[in-house]
């Protein structure tokens, strides 16, 4: 139990500050517009090239190595379904760390979140 | 200068690949580790020894190619979408790894855990449907 809850909050925090890392790196790149394979690459290669891109891959690496040790250990139709904790990460990080008035509707729905991570928890059988 | 059709388009093309990608390869991952064993030991060099064989696994490359696919979608909507819309978007995949976990790899799903994953779909489609900005322009 301590150690799913362990990975749990890897995979939660991690995946969660990566991706938000990642978005930054991206607006900083601007709008894609060509999707030939050629340009694509050198958007990517233009993103290797922004600090916050490596953060994030970083971040998102060690949340994806904590998910692995999840699967092996759990069933992919609960371990999937308890990482949405992360949009409750999302709106207390928003709220403790950045100073975001979190709308109540946001609230609301971060608390269905909440019951429903709670229910899969307890339907683990 | 990019129509509004057109961007569209391609958010919806894309947002329709995360959908599909990030599920199978989360199903395919499960999978392979499964094959894998579970990990029992925490040290670094059980750890190594683990993740070096699950690597050795075709079906943990074949969810490692499913998840890319859906990184690259991802993060190229990000380049001009919000994230806060492009985030609800995954909602229903919550759903979708339920189904396959059920239907692909034979997995017990209580009826508990149905009800809590179609709660979880509803507060992240909710959430999705709030204000995306909730700071104040300086």
């Amino acid at each position: 139990m301590v150690l799913e809850i362990t990975l749990l909050l890897l995979i939660v925090i991690l995946g969660t500050v990566g991706e938000l890392f990642l978005a930054r790196a991206m607006k900083t790149i601007g709008e894609v517009h060509d999707f030939r394979p050629r340009a694509l690459l050198h958007v990517f290669w233009r993103a290797l090239g922004v600090g916050w891109m490596w953060v994030a891959l970083l971040m998102m690496t060690a949340a994806f190595f904590s998910l692995l040790a999840m699967l092996s250990l759990e069933n992919v139709s609960f371990v999937v379904p308890v990482t949405a904790l992360s949009y409750a990460a999302g709106a207390l990080g928003g709220k403790v760390f950045l100073g975001e008035r979190v709308a109540p509707l946001r609230w609301a729905g971060v608390l269905l979140v909440c019951i429903g991570v709670t229910l899969v928890w307890i339907g683990k059988g | 200068m990019t129509s509004s059709a057109g961007l569209h388009f391609k958010t919806y093309a894309l947002i329709f690949i995360m959908v599909i990608f990030g599920p199978l390869g989360d199903v395919l991952l499960s999978k392979g580790m499964k094959d894998v064993g579970a990990i029992t030991s925490f040290r670094p060099a059980d750890l190594a020894h683990v993740f070096s064989t699950a690597f050795t696994s075709v079906t943990i490359w074949l969810g490692v190619g499913s998840l890319l696919t859906f990184f690259v979608a991802y993060t190229l909507v990000l380049s001009w979408a919000d994230y806060s819309y492009v985030q609800p978007a995954s909602a229903i995949a919550y759903g979708i790894v339920a189904l396959l976990g059920y239907f692909v790899l034979g997995e017990a799903v209580t009826p508990t855990r149905w009800i809590g994953v179609l709660i979880i779909c509803l507060g992240v489609l909710i959430v999705g449907h709030t204000p995306p900005r909730t700071t104040e322009h300086r």
